[in-house]
């Protein structure tokens, strides 16, 4: 099958869906010609026009409001936020209104609008532009949150999202654009709420996501040398979660270890660990570990490498696991 | 604000229906008050009165089809744009026959039906999804214009500023109406707007702002259909300020004082509903028969959308968890 990257297949998704759509409508900053902040958008511009590819002003707040605008009106909106970490300056148009106000409105108004932001870990940029915040977004109801760690589900559950009726807050990653893997040239769709099984294993569930998922192949591979079987999962979506597949791998393997780039304090593996204490209590034959980012700002230079995780320590804690 | 109501000519017809829907606004929101004064309404709810003109000059100057959003302080707005009293009463009751099958309440009102795409209840948070469907229209071509109605205190929000640039750039057929009742909350204008005009505040984006009388429904609908003229035409949008006084509190549960017994007396004169009466009467020669049963009228819808409200059934707990998604 060919391969292609992860940018390209959210390129390709978007391209797809609006020569599918033409009531889709792009908005962001830089998404011209220029191509988006990291080329994601690349051509689209010079296919869609300016009407559809909609460059503007650095006013992000905005911006996602007259997605939701567009949303509201019967059209679709694709938003572009530069910086996951740009996303403080949006939180009110997704947490307020983009993901409530279907209920509020009683159902009589739909809001399909997809925030695409990613996250930028390990770029040397310092404490403002290398946040991962999707607990943030977890703990918001009314919203679907994508986080894909291959270029295989970037393209699928992006256009998911798209052709969906709900806002989706739709997290990719800096650091895997430029990484490929296999997606097949027929048109696919990956569904919401389906985690993947990257890898099967018996001793120990790894639940990782975006970046950490190849760190955690990695570990998986080095752990199976000293006959350590570690079953890896990838979520894939946060919301819905596919809370099944991870209790009943916990239910196998009785212990479990959930790995982000996030801050650990309410990150995400605090619910995916809780979700397995409610699921598979009984299986559980040893605590439920977190190797997260350290619940600091982050640096820049040499010294980030120090707050994030990485194969090295999630080696480390699953051996603690089995020890214990 | 040099027009006076005696210079703008409309059919009767016309003036009567906007006499009509301002002693309904006054009456409804009246009964809302009682209500809520009688433990009937969940949290709060933030009364129009005193600045009725507002919502039924400017939305006459639309037609059904085109779109009105507005806020927390929006009941006013909806029956304008032709709500069902009953539905909205409903929904401020929080019942389940309400617009929003009493999930949203009296901040969260909508009925695109009638073109009424929500009041919302985070202040200036709306003027930028108002701007968006007014981009629907445009690149729709539909023909169709978007009016946005917020307080002085979203002209102070960062979001205004951000959407009245890009509203511009984009030349969106959005009209901007600022109700400027002189207070966010308790903060007074002079304390929280750094120039005397909210409307000039739209010469920065390169497009016309004007003050009007807010209190004047005949000026309000005049500047809005001049600023519809405008968006329709492919001109792009227009801030106009409408100058009035709240003499209600903010909302049914603020405490605080923010004005003093006096300055509530006088604000009580610029009431719009008393001063179109007598132009009606004294200008236009309709007979004091013909504007007490309006007001009869008027009464009687209000408090008939009350007793419909009030004999309605809760939200119904099977709708709890739905229209969470699609």
């Amino acid at each position: 099958m060919r391969q292609i990257t992860y940018s390209q297949a959210i390129n390709e998704a978007i391209r797809e869906e609006m020569r599918r759509d033409p009531n889709i409508v792009l908005l962001g900053q830089d998404i011209g010609s220029y191509g988006g902040t990291f080329g994601v958008y690349r051509d689209l511009f010079e296919e869609f026009g300016e009407e559809r590819v909609r460059d503007g002003p650095l006013s992000e707040a905005a911006t996602a409001g007259f997605g939701i605008g567009l949303a509201i009106a019967g059209m679709r909106a694709i938003v572009e936020i530069e910086f996951m970490d740009f996303s403080t300056l949006v939180l009110d148009a997704i947490v307020n209104q983009a993901a409530k106000m279907r209920y509020f409105y009683g159902g009589r108004l739909k809001v399909p609008v997809v925030i695409r932001m990613p996250a930028a870990t390990k770029l040397g940029l310092g404490a403002q532009h290398s946040q991962s915040l999707e607990a943030w977004f977890m703990h918001s109801p009314g919203l679907r949150i994508a986080m894909p760690s291959t270029p295989h589900d970037a393209k699928g559950l992006l256009k998911t999202a798209i052709r969906q009726d709900d806002p989706v807050v739709f997290i990719e990653h800096v650091r895997l654009y430029a990484s490929k893997g296999e997606v097949p040239e027929d048109e696919y769709l990956e569904p919401f709420g389906k985690a993947r099984i990257v890898r099967e294993g018996s001793d120990v569930t790894v639940v990782a996501v975006a970046m950490m998922v190849q760190e955690a192949m990695q570990a998986a591979e080095e752990l199976q040398k000293e006959g350590i079987s570690a079953e890896l999962i990838d979520p894939r979506t946060l919301a819905p979660l596919d809370r099944e597949t991870i209790v009943r791998s916990v239910e196998k393997t009785g212990r479990l270890i959930v790995t982000h780039e996030a801050y650990q304090t309410a990150g995400i593996g605090a619910e995916i660990g809780q979700i397995a204490q409610e699921g598979a209590f009984d299986y559980l034959v040893a605590p439920v570990k977190r190797v997260a980012g350290k619940d600091q700002p982050i640096p820049c230079g040499t010294l980030q490498e120090k707050v994030f995780p990485n194969r090295d320590r999630i080696i480390e804690a699953v051996r603690d696991l089995m020890a214990g | 604000m040099t027009q006076s109501l005696k210079t703008t000519v409309l059919a009767q017809a016309q003036m009567l229906d906007f006499y009509r829907q301002m002693t309904l606004i006054r009456h409804f929101e009246e009964r809302v008050v009682e209500l809520f004064g009688k433990g009937l309404i969940s949290g709060s709810t933030h009364p129009c009165i005193a600045q009725e003109a507002i919502a039924v000059g400017a939305i006459a100057a639309v037609s059904r089809e085109d779109q009105v959003l507005a806020t927390y302080r929006g009941h006013g707005q909806m029956l304008a744009k032709g709500g069902d009293p009953k539905k909205i009463m409903a929904e401020i009751l929080c019942r389940g026959t309400g617009y929003c099958k009493g999930k949203g309440g009296s901040m969260h009102l909508c009925d695109p039906e009638i073109g009424f795409l929500g009041t919302n209840a985070i202040v200036a948070a709306h003027i930028p999804i108002a701007a968006g469907v007014a981009l629907a229209n445009k690149i729709r071509g539909n023909g169709l214009v978007t009016l946005c109605f917020f307080g002085d205190g979203a002209s102070n929000e960062g979001v205004f500023y951000e959407t009245a640039n890009m509203a511009a750039l984009w030349r969106v057929p959005l009209v901007m109406i600022c109700e400027n009742n002189g207070f966010a909350i308790s903060v007074p204008v002079e304390k929280a707007v750094s120039v005397k005009d909210i409307a000039v505040r739209a010469q920065a984006f390169g497009f016309p702002g004007e003050a009007v009388d807010g209190n004047d429904v005949l000026q309000v609908y005049e500047i809005t259909r001049k600023a519809v003229e405008r968006a329709r035409r492919g001109d792009g949008p227009t801030l106009i300020e409408c100058k009035t006084v709240r003499w209600e509190r903010h909302s049914a549960i603020s405490a605080g004082k923010y004005a003093s017994r006096e300055e509530m007396k006088r604000w009580q004169k610029t009431d719009p509903i008393p001063r179109f009466r007598a132009h009606l009467a004294d200008t236009v020669r309709v007979s004091g028969a013909q504007l007490e049963s309006i007001e009869r009228e008027a009464r009687e819808v209000g408090d008939q959308a009350v007793e419909f409200a009030l004999q309605s059934p809760p939200a119904a707990e099977s709708e709890l968890a739905e229209d969470i998604f699609a």
